[in-house]
């Protein structure tokens, strides 16, 4: 990162960037506190200050605490996770439209856990941390699939077949997962239903602990290896002329991008969408780079998926709506305006 | 890139259509074949619904069947047992059979009919979204309109799918060189997505959750007379009206240059085929919920066996959907009795790995 040997226009753009990312971080901030106050019972900002710094009544505390804080933390977290881990799958198929809701990815996850929700209906006695690891297995497995059949012998992947591929595995898996699920266990359908519209199901703290390692950890490796995306998404030949071990780098980015879906998932239900726009907005914002692309594409998701849980939670009180339906309410426009504007 | 596809293209598109003429007159097809399916289906048909009637949670005989449906009231000294048997017949299981041969049929025929007029291999009445639009439309009679007769609901459930297809072709027309089938595959199933969780919300807001099941999985238990009476005559026509139209689309999936050339009004031929599509997915929709590959399958399953000719295509994919629908919904009883599995996610076991051999055929780089 050799700063002095860059034109001045290029050093304007790169503090541009910076405070947009800046930007997007006070937006999250800000979003933070909004979704603090909102919900069935109110709490003015000087009561929500009074209580985070220690000085509120029993219940004041016990709603932003116990039950508000941890489904902000982990709205936060896997809007992160999911939007990178699209980052990464949209950079190496080069294909703009990739993301692990439409690759069948999370589908995949969301099996396993359902799988054994089903088998063990009181999860809260197994241990949370255990969810993340099942899910990577489904995760791991469906892209395998898909991945797998996408690639050509001397062709390489085909960005077109991906989808189709992911599309056809993503209704598989679900089907399979509603028969599985109806066998094992009947009384689980509304279960998996409210599940699959993408409710954030994991609500207290212990699923914040069972996801915060994998998602820190997976996104420091990832941000470490912006350059080598930057190479990747090039495409293979211009990669090997640079000097990348294609295959290689290839699958442990992908490995990496399949264990943020998947670690994401386990808690959250099946969440579309945000692995999708989260990169296209911040492209927008700060370009193509992925030193700078990365972190702004985790907090745009940060900030979509905080957004939309606020608005799920105010927007038909009492009721509470699936996150995953608000995203989808967002997404799917904005997806298919792309699909309209990209050519081919 | 760009400049290369161009000329590619300017030079293969009179070459394309001249091969086309030369193919329209001589269309690979196989009538003998044809008939021997239409009427061989036919019989299967009626062994099927015979064979669904009398199987299910409690097994009732083929001789009560019989009496059933054709003495149920000329004998007077039936036990108490055999009454209950014969109102299980009539009341619950007959109609269910008959409402999986109709809605098979329309999904089938709405398959086939999407398929030659678009000449996209990957058309489906719910891959496209036209059945997540009428599910939406009947999301929001559950919920705004509680206890709208059947009457009006399946008019809802019209519109809705013909929002869809406004909605789809809009895209279409609106994307810079049109939706290939990969795009329209997936501007359909975002769509979907949209429509689906529109429903959801509007299906947990209103307290009609219990029907939430339905647009994931679909459900054919509902089904009485009443249904089917309002139903079936839509459908008729609308099957009669693909008919009538079947060798007009067969000159469209020769393209259309070629249909406009041997003096086809395509215009005409495509909005007419639109509203027999749109009639058939929303009758079928509005009694079975949003169930997806049956109009992939079989009308593939059909060209196969039959030709490319439509006239050929639509009555045996006709046919084949009912009989198809009909045997997915007795697994769907029998696989895992008592419990039903549901009818949308077993076909959606058997389509996918159909849709994958189609999207994945080497010589069409989609």
């Amino acid at each position: 990162m050799n700063v002095i040997g860059l034109s001045p226009e290029e050093l304007r753009k790169r503090r541009r960037n910076s405070m947009i990312v800046v930007l997007l971080a006070a937006s999250i901030v800000l979003a933070f506190v909004l979704s603090m106050n909102t919900g069935f019972i109110r709490l003015s900002p000087l009561d929500l200050i009074r209580t985070i710094f220690g000085g509120g009544t029993r219940q004041q505390n016990l709603i932003l605490f116990d039950f508000r804080l941890p489904r902000i933390v982990i709205s936060v977290l896997i809007g992160a996770g999911l939007a990178v881990s699209g980052c990464i799958m949209q950079a190496i198929s080069r294909n703009a439209l990739a993301d692990p809701g439409i690759l069948g990815i999370n589908a995949g996850a969301g099996m396993v856990i359902l799988v054994f929700v089903a088998f063990y209906p009181t999860a809260a006695a197994a241990p949370a941390y255990v969810l993340p690891l099942l899910a990577w297995g489904g995760a791991g497995i469906a892209a395998l699939l898909v991945f797998a059949m996408s690639f050509r012998k001397h062709r390489g992947l085909s960005s077109n077949r991906l989808l189709m591929n992911g599309i056809a595995v993503n209704s598989g898996i679900s089907a399979v997962t509603i028969v599985l699920i109806l066998r094992i266990n009947p009384q689980q359908y509304q279960f998996v239903a409210t599940w699959m519209a993408g409710s954030i199901w994991g609500k207290d703290w212990s699923f914040v602990l069972a996801l915060l390692p994998f998602i820190l950890i997976l996104l420091s490796y990832v941000f470490y290896k912006a350059l080598t995306i930057n190479v990747l998404s090039l495409g293979n030949a211009l990669a090997t002329g640079l000097g990348a071990s294609i295959n290689r780098e290839q699958l442990l980015l992908l490995a990496a991008a399949v264990g943020l879906a998947g670690s994401c998932v386990a808690v959250s239900g099946s969440i579309g969408f945000v692995g999708l726009i989260a990169p296209h907005l911040a492209r927008r914002l700060v370009g193509r780079r992925h030193q700078i692309l990365l972190p702004a594409t985790a907090l745009s998701g940060a900030l979509l998926v905080l957004v939309a849980d606020t608005l799920a939670r105010w927007a038909l009180q009492p009721t509470e709506i699936p996150t995953g339906i608000v995203v989808a309410v967002i997404g799917a426009p904005y997806f298919l305006y792309l699909l309209v504007r990209s050519k081919n | 890139m760009t400049a290369i596809n161009r000329n590619r293209n300017h030079n293969e598109a009179p070459l394309v259509a001249s091969d086309a003429v030369n193919e329209a007159s001589r269309i690979h097809s196989r009538p003998r074949t044809a008939i021997l399916i239409i009427v061989g289906g036919l019989v299967a048909l009626l062994l099927s619904v015979a064979l669904s009637v009398s199987f299910g949670a409690a097994d009732i005989r083929f001789a009560t069947v019989w009496e059933a449906i054709f003495h149920h009231n000329q004998h007077q000294q039936l036990t108490q047992h055999q009454i209950t048997q014969h109102q299980i017949i009539l009341e619950l299981r007959l109609p269910r059979v008959l409402g999986c041969a109709l809605v098979g049929s329309s999904f089938a025929v709405a398959g086939a009919i999407m398929q030659g007029m678009t000449r996209n291999p990957l058309a489906d009445s719910g891959l496209i979204g036209l059945n997540s639009g009428a599910g939406f439309a009947l999301a929001v009679c559950f919920a705004f309109f509680p206890g709208l007769p059947y009457l009006y609901l399946i008019l809802f459930s019209f519109a809705g799918a013909a929002i869809s297809a406004a909605l789809v072709f809009a895209m279409g027309s609106l994307a810079k060189g049109g939706l290939t089938p990969i795009r329209l595959v997936l501007a359909g199933v975002t769509l979907s997505a949209l429509l689906t969780a529109l429903s959801e919300g509007i299906a947990l807001y209103f307290r009609i959750g219990q029907n939430l099941a339905f647009w994931y999985a679909g459900g054919v238990a509902g089904t009485r007379w009443l249904h089917l009476k309002i139903m079936s005559p839509w459908i008729a026509a609308a099957l009669i009206g693909a008919i009538m139209l079947s060798r007009s689309i067969t000159l469209l999936s020769l393209g259309e240059d070629v249909a406009r050339g041997l003096g086809l009004r395509s215009g005409f031929v495509k909005l007419a085929g639109t509203i027999i599509v749109v009639i058939l997915a929303g009758s079928a929709v509005s009694a079975v919920g949003a169930v997806s590959f049956i109009g992939l399958l079989v009308p593939h399953l059909a060209r196969k066996l039959v030709g490319m000719d439509y006239r050929w295509i639509i009555p045996s994919s006709a046919v084949l959907g009912a009989l198809f629908v009909i045997l997915a919904d007795l697994a769907a009883r029998t696989v895992n009795s008592p419990t039903e599995t549901p009818i949308g996610a077993l076909i959606a076991i058997i389509g996918v790995p159909f849709f994958l051999y189609l999207a994945n055929q080497e010589r069409r780089e989609l």
